[in-house]
């Protein structure tokens, strides 16, 4: 007994004691440390580079008048894409291929230490700009630019025919982020098939669709001419203007092309997206296409780890997320109604109808789910359903019984409120500003009604599940950390459960982290997706049998 | 109400109690001085390497014992009184017990040699080794190199966990290749190169001989057997494997070998006392396994079967087919059934490696029936459940090695190497 012996007469720890007494885990400002948490030579080197270009967008925020605009904005955008490359070679060219987790505990930036809370600080304070302030940035009515927009004034130009915008801004240094810490990613995880070629479309995603396409698109629009230009893979709900009336307007004033696109808008929610989620899950959107899933998977994946993974996480989520869901179809129905005609015969579509075919709709989608899926829905979410559905109808049939307001709010408001809520404060401040002491997918798993959506199917209707191997478990916890979605991965593997969760994105990682080979994603057949076992394989056979089917 | 009382909050112990408590309403009690909550052992290593924090290896969430009515007991087991039923702890608190469950798991194996001792002398099993190892190299400034003694697998994990702080490692095995008598030379070999490769001094064949002393007690140095070398060291890794932690049943009526004999409903020789997971010791072997079996899956089988026994449906301890696995630095291990590294007079191996010295398999199988015994696969994920089967199912060779994919659990994209085996599984007869 020579490990306890000496012990016992020491007084007893409890866990509360136990990581304060592990004397290297101390936060403070430095960069450097002790190994794992120190960064080399070359890496101090390459985040120098970096952040002098950071430092130009900052000088140009303060008006520093740069004399050659194109010049210095190339500059400063190549050594950000640099100074991260560079940074990344020196991570891990010296390292074998493998997982590369040492340390994300101890540094700073990882573990909500002092740079992290900055890190958090400084974003939040850059997206309450850009959506709330856009003149500090240099945004100017009805002037040439100023500032910081400015300075991107030449490369928009050169796109898009037109001055920058805050938007122009924020999607170049999105697109940026996406792509120098994309390849960052890829290098980490350079000995994962699955992993590369998921990064690797995003970035093209972002790169193609989100940023270049729309400044060519603008580029198609004239005096005679004018088209919505925007991200063609960002469907409503996530894109919950897509159906407001100045754009329904421009779609259908814009002709064939116009047209289309509204129709590929509808089709996309209501076909393309139950097609590839039934086949997929909801990964296909969530990190192989969406913007946000994009910047998540990348410059937030040295945040994953944040995530909450206790059960009270996972209630609220399920609350937040569907009441947003219920929040963009109540808003979306306000405003597509307030703009349709009464009159049938100018239009078929009319207000009532609309709202009797929505109403139709959300009945018959839950009736659906209700007779075929009752019995994998849990209490919470049945109550969840019922109560939104019958206050949904009610507030409907007492528009029409009554003559109130529909929703009881005016359109506008409901639009704007969303607009500010959720477009602005939950997807951009808390969504991204947040990322170091939150987690990366904060937005994606508390807010995102796209991920709702895709995620009631991935629970109820999809091939999509992550499989377990067997008795291979050591419950050692990797897969549960390093799930940016807050799901405890752990707690199905080390049951040999199927892991079927609304809302897990495919990012792989769980899988990847697994030291002994426990987790697959895969698409297979949707008979026994779901499964538990009470005794794990690998005991008597007959105790198996018997315990598990009793 | 019956009381079950478990000491030690391990894998098995914490199994027992969870399945006691699915088939019953008895009172559990579990006892530990390690920790206050279940942890996995097997993650202390990502602790030290900063993968993880203590909290993030705890299977279940810190309300979980109380809603399910599992009592859990801070103490040191000091004695045990099965004529009494009765358990001494070391605050001088006495605790009756019902139905006694012994889990306590292992220490590190120390065979005698001089300066074993030693301040900066240590084994890695225990929460409390974790936070010593924290003590004792916290960064390479002050542990400016490791002697590890001992080549397994807490060795490897050790010298992983210590690279990571950029501590120069001396790793001793006394084998003439790394986990030799487990593995087969080919993949073992390909370990050694591995190891290797991560900048470890992998020094094959070489035994401890003493640890020296600084003039404050302190290690200071190894001196090797073989060579007479005396290699500066601040900190000395024993991990030539574990034995039971069972010296505080001595004097107690319980019978002990090396560990808690027990027979095969896991009852020791007293009444209504229990031994499992890694302290127990079958009175004879079950089929090729070892009479004391510390690994964590056996622990956790042991724990399901035992509690099966408690709550009145008397169960014999049977483990299916052997499995376990593994990490080596970056290569992951599995093993389901057996291969031997010393080839039974019936066995037979097929060897497989890709060119790129990470990945390979062994496949066992028998002289004569060409009945498929077992696989070991390194750097190729492949299904329990699968190999379950073909076990069970008495498959030939041919069929295993041809069927390969059906097994492959390699995440998706993944490139496959299935046809690569079976041409060489092929060509490999017909040269023969």
């Amino acid at each position: 007994m020579l490990i306890s012996k000496k012990r016992y007469f020491q007084p007893l720890l409890t866990d509360t004691q136990l990581p304060n007494n592990m004397s290297t885990i101390q936060r403070n400002m430095s960069l450097t440390g002790e190994p794992p948490k120190t960064i080399n030579t070359q890496q101090k080197i390459a985040t120098l580079i970096g952040m002098a270009g950071l430092i130009i967008l900052l000088l140009a925020a303060f008006n520093l008048n740069f004399p050659n605009k194109s010049f210095w904005l190339a500059t400063s955008l190549t050594s950000i894409f640099l100074g991260i490359l560079w940074f990344t070679r020196a991570a891990y060219q010296n390292k074998l291929e493998g997982i590369k987790n040492d340390g994300v505990w101890f540094k700073s930036i990882s573990s909500r230490g002092y740079l992290g809370w900055i890190t958090g600080i400084v974003l939040t304070g850059f997206y309450i700009l850009l959506y709330f302030f856009p003149q500090y940035l240099g945004l100017q009515q009805g002037s040439d630019n100023r500032g910081l927009i400015a300075l991107f004034d030449p490369l928009s130009k050169l796109l898009n025919g037109n001055p920058a915008s805050q938007w122009f801004v924020y999607g170049t240094l999105y697109t940026i982020a996406i792509l120098a810490f994309g390849i960052k990613f890829i290098w980490k995880y350079r000995h994962n098939r699955y992993e590369k070629i998921r990064t690797i479309s995003v970035m093209f995603f972002q790169t193609a669709f989100a940023f270049l396409i729309p400044e060519f698109m603008a580029r198609l629009n004239s005096d005679t001419f004018s088209l919505p230009y925007y991200d063609l893979k960002n469907i409503w709900p996530l894109n919950y203007y897509n159906f407001e009336q100045y754009r329904i307007d421009s779609f259908i004033s814009a002709g064939d092309i116009g047209l289309g696109l509204l129709i590929f808008g509808i089709v996309s929610i209501f076909v393309i997206t139950p097609i590839l989620t039934y086949k997929f899950g909801k990964r296909w959107y969530c990190s192989w296409v969406c913007g946000c899933g994009g910047l998540a998977e990348t410059a937030g994946d040295s945040f994953r780890q944040l995530s909450d993974k206790s059960m009270n996480a996972w209630k609220i989520e399920r609350w937040v997320v569907h009441s947003v869901l219920v929040f963009v179809v109540v808003m979306t129905t306000a405003v597509v109604h307030s703009y349709l005609g009464e009159d049938t015969s100018k239009y078929w579509l009319t207000k009532d109808t609309f709202l009797l075919g929505v109403g139709a709709f959300l009945t018959l989608l839950f009736a659906g789910i209700w007779f075929f899926k009752r019995h994998q829905l849990k209490k919470d979410a049945r109550y969840g359903a019922i109560g939104y559905l019958i206050i949904l109808l009610i507030l409907i049939g007492m528009h029409f019984t009554t003559d109130k307001t529909l929703f009881l709010f005016e359109a506008e408001t409901l639009r704007k409120s969303y607009g500010f809520l959720i477009g602005a404060i939950f997807s951009g401040v808390i969504g991204t500003g947040f990322y170091p002491i939150f987690g990366s997918r904060v937005w994606c798993r508390f807010g995102c009604p796209m991920a709702a959506i895709l995620g009631l199917q991935q629970r109820l209707f999809s091939k999509f599940r992550i499989t377990t191997n067997g008795g291979q478990c050591i419950s050692c916890g990797n897969c549960s950390t390093y799930c940016e979605m807050g799901i405890d991965v752990r707690a199905y593997a080390q049951k040999g459960e199927n892991i079927i969760r609304a809302s897990c994105v495919g990012c792989g990682i769980c899988s990847a982290v697994c030291p002994r080979g426990v987790l697959k994603l895969e698409n297979g057949p949707l008979e026994n997706r779901i499964k538990g076992n009470e005794i794990l394989l690998g005991n008597d056979i007959n105790l198996m049998n018997y315990v598990n089917n009793k | 109400m019956e009381h079950i009382v478990i000491i030690g909050n391990g894998i098995s112990g914490v199994t027992a109690a969870r399945h006691i408590r699915k088939l019953s309403d008895k009172k559990i009690t579990i006892i530990s001085s390690e920790t206050d909550h279940f942890f996995s052992r097997t993650a202390l290593m990502y602790i030290y390497m900063g993968h993880m924090k203590y909290e993030h290896t705890k299977p279940y969430e810190d309300y979980f014992w109380k809603k399910n009515r599992i009592d859990l007991k801070r103490g040191f087991v000091k004695s045990v009184t099965p004529q009494k039923k009765e358990l001494q702890l070391a605050d001088g608190e006495r605790m009756k017990y019902d139905k006694l469950i012994i889990a306590v798991g292992s220490k590190s194996n120390k065979f005698g040699w001089p300066g074993q001792d030693l301040d900066g002398v240590q084994g890695l099993y225990s929460f409390q080794d974790l936070e010593t190892l924290e003590k004792n190299a916290p960064s390479n400034k002050v542990c400016k190199r490791a002697v590890i003694v001992g080549g397994g697998l807490i060795g490897i994990e050790l010298a992983e966990m210590l690279s990571t702080r950029d501590i120069p490692v001396t790793f001793l095995v006394r084998e003439n290749s790394f986990w030799n008598g487990v593995l087969p030379d080919g993949e073992s070999q390909m370990l050694n190169r591995h190891i290797k490769n991560h900048h470890i001094d992998l020094r094959l064949g070489m035994n401890l001989k003493e640890i020296l002393a600084d003039e404050n007690g302190r290690t200071r140095a190894v001196v090797i057997a073989e060579t007479g070398e005396e290699l500066a060291c601040d900190i000395v890794g024993l991990t030539a494997g574990v034995s039971p932690n069972v010296d505080f049943l001595k004097d107690s009526e319980i019978e002990l070998g090396r560990g808690v004999k027990v027979n095969r409903f896991l009852e020791t020789n007293c009444e209504d006392v229990y031994a499992i997971g890694d302290c127990a010791e079958q009175h004879e072997a079950i089929g090729n396994r070892r009479p004391i079996e510390a690994v964590w899956y056996t622990g956790r089988m042991m724990g399901e079967t035992v509690a099966q026994t408690i709550c009145g449906n008397k169960l014999e301890y049977k483990p299916g087919h052997w499995f376990n696995s593994a990490k080596f630095f970056d290569i992951e291990y599995q093993t389901y059934g057996w291969v031997f590294a010393n080839k039974k007079e019936y066995e037979a191996h097929f060897h497989w490696k890709h060119e790129d010295d990470t990945k390979c398999i062994t496949i066992a199988y028998h002289k004569e029936t060409e009945e498929f015994l077992g696989i070991n696969t390194f750097g190729i994920r492949m299904k329990h459940e699968v190999f379950d089967r073909w076990l069970n199912e008495k498959r030939d060779v041919n069929y295993v090695v041809k069927h390969l994919k059906l097994a492959n659990f390699d995440p998706e994209f993944y490139a496959h190497f299935e046809k690569e085996i079976l041409s060489a599984f092929t060509n490999r007869y017909t040269i023969a």
